[in-house]
């Protein structure tokens, strides 16, 4: 038995390859033999470019795909069970990148308001939940607006706040930041770190943001439907040739670093953030 | 040979509960040949902005001056001005639609009236201006790697041979090597044929890296305007309006606190390696 929140085990996603008369004339693996373990209340983050297979992971976390090999277990649920299919559902919530897909209540607080509501949550709690999820977004101010009044990044803090106001054990977020100014990116990541930090909620972050990843647990890269790398962030970033091989990237930081080992600086591998920099660059004076 | 705007105001649903000012005032020129960036959180102003540079939104006071000629003047051609001003929205492979790559890049030239012969050298000449590989040209445009409908779609807009080609957030979305290659070719195109860029980005680090100037919009108005270094020296300002600098601009203000001789004007990686090893040989 699957003790892990996230768990993987050769898992295989194949699907047809249709004509344009519908007929089938192959398959592609987009996930091929992928295993992952991700514990109760850690931080994972799975990096790899387009096409790589990352969505359709994330999309195997709360059963919106069934593997056709191997197996999916979500807190203990075997996600290919259909008598589970919800509870895996309510473990799992998922952000996508488009908020224009996820937002359905004519008013902020309602869209936010529908999740627990659903789940028979009472009217008072739902309120605070309500509350509680908008001021972690930065969008409390705004709860009386209709949502086509907002920006797209104001939209997917509202989108947000309606899975944490449900809240699951577990939050896989993809690509949410890709459509935020750089202070909304901030505050969505540290939104999602609270929520890991208080309420020991799991979190799996897809991102091209590499700055985004540095405080995870591990990260895991993705090509062409396999995990190619896998370690922590320090071990990943590191390896600055090889994850540039798979269309990544390190933080600017660990570049510039990069940079400066290159022109002859006793610097160590793997600096991620400024302040590391900063300490390494005083004792080298 | 320039655009520009003259206290241009624009106010959503006047005269209802909803009025909002969009704009406020805004007033500046871009020159011809001019790479500039315009960054602001969302919701300061920034797409409403872009959008009144080819008169597809009408300033509720104010002018827009295309090459010195008002664009809300009588009998002006629109018509023109919208195939000399290029305008790329934010995720434009969605507007992609025909059976291959060629046609559906054929497609604004074959609204500017030309004929299909010319049509499909303007299509092969901007396919190529953005690198994308030949041995595609007769593909859907729907199988295509996020990358490379990209270039697709901003090829559509080059086809037409813009004086002045605009890019909404064009990396939106694109891994990290997707984002470089863009705005490489971005940045080659510019060079290469002399062509005005205007770049709306939320990416400091890409902002900083390619740019000349920098509008920086804050509310509808327009808060600051300048060179990359001249702008985010006003980092702890950018940061107030949802802002920030690139990450090397504090690393090298931390440093210059911790007592290094450098200068924290640094916005890029180069520089900043420059101006450390620089106080390190003293």
């Amino acid at each position: 038995m699957p003790t892990e929140m996230i768990q993987a085990e050769k898992l295989i996603y194949e699907y047809d390859k249709r004509d344009e008369e519908g007929n089938i004339i192959g398959s592609e693996r987009a996930i091929d033999g992928v295993d992952i373990d991700v514990p109760a209340g850690s931080f994972a983050a799975i990096l790899g470019h387009n096409g790589s297979g990352k969505s359709t992971l994330a999309k195997h976390m709360n059963a919106i795909l069934v593997p056709t090999g191997g197996t999916m277990w979500v807190d203990g649920r075997d996600t290919k069970d259909p008598d589970e299919l919800w509870n895996v559902r309510q473990t799992a919530g998922m952000v996508f990148q488009n908020p224009d897909n996820q937002i359905i209540g004519t008013v902020v607080e309602e869209d936010v308001g529908f999740g627990p509501e659903n789940l028979g949550v009472p009217t008072d709690e739902i309120w605070q939940r309500v509350e509680e999820s908008l001021k972690a977004v930065g969008m409390l101010d705004r709860r009386k607006d209709s949502p086509n009044k907002l920006s797209g990044g104001q939209k997917q803090r509202v989108a947000i706040a309606g899975v944490l106001a449900m809240e699951p054990k577990c939050i896989v977020l993809d690509e949410p930041t890709a459509m935020l100014d750089p202070n909304g990116r901030k505050e969505v990541i540290r939104a999602v770190e609270e929520l890991r930090k208080k309420k020991n909620v799991t979190v799996i972050l897809i991102t091209h943001y590499m700055e985004e990843v540095i405080d995870a647990d591990q990260v895991f890269v993705m090509d062409d439907g396999h995990i190619v790398m896998h370690g922590t962030p320090r071990e990943i970033f590191s390896r600055v040739d090889e994850l540039k091989s798979y269309r990544m990237d390190v933080p600017q930081v660990t570049m510039l670093a990069e940079a400066l080992r290159k022109r002859g600086l006793n610097l160590p591998k793997g600096i991620l953030r400024r302040e590391e920099l900063v300490e390494a660059l005083c004792q080298l004076r | 040979m320039s655009i520009a705007l003259e206290h241009v105001s624009y106010v959503y649903s006047p005269g209802t509960a909803y009025e909002k000012h969009a704009l406020k005032d805004v007033s500046f020129e871009i020159p011809q040949g001019q790479f500039v960036g315009i960054i602001g959180h969302t919701g300061s102003g920034k797409s409403t902005l872009i959008q009144h540079l080819n008169g597809l939104v009408r300033a509720t006071s104010g002018k827009v001056l295309y090459e010195g000629q008002n664009i809300y003047d009588e009998g002006y051609n629109m018509r023109a001005l919208r195939s000399q001003v290029g305008l790329v929205f934010q995720y434009p492979e969605y507007q992609l639609f025909e059976v291959d790559v060629l046609s559906d890049v054929c497609f604004g030239p074959k609204n500017q009236g030309l004929s299909p012969e010319e049509c499909e050298k303007n299509a092969r000449k901007a396919l190529e201006l953005v690198g994308f590989p030949e041995k595609y040209y007769k593909q859907s445009p729907f199988e295509l790697s996020g990358g490379q409908k990209r270039r697709v779609a901003i090829a559509g807009v080059l086809a037409m041979k813009p004086k002045v080609l605009i890019l909404d957030e064009p990396t939106a979305g694109l891994d990290p090597k997707g984002r470089d290659e863009i705005l490489d070719q971005v940045e080659k195109l510019h060079k290469e044929t002399g062509m005005t860029v205007v770049l709306v980005s939320h990416s400091m680090e890409d902002i900083a890296r390619y740019v000349e100037r920098i509008i920086v919009m804050n509310h509808g108005e327009k808060m600051l305007d300048g060179t990359p270094k001249e702008v985010f020296r006003h980092y702890k300002e950018l940061e107030q309006v949802g802002l920030a600098a690139p990450q090397v601009t504090y690393v090298m203000h931390d440093l210059k606190e911790r007592g290094f001789d450098v200068s924290p004007d640094a916005t890029t990686i180069e520089e900043a390696a420059d101006e450390i090893m620089k106080s390190f040989r003293g």
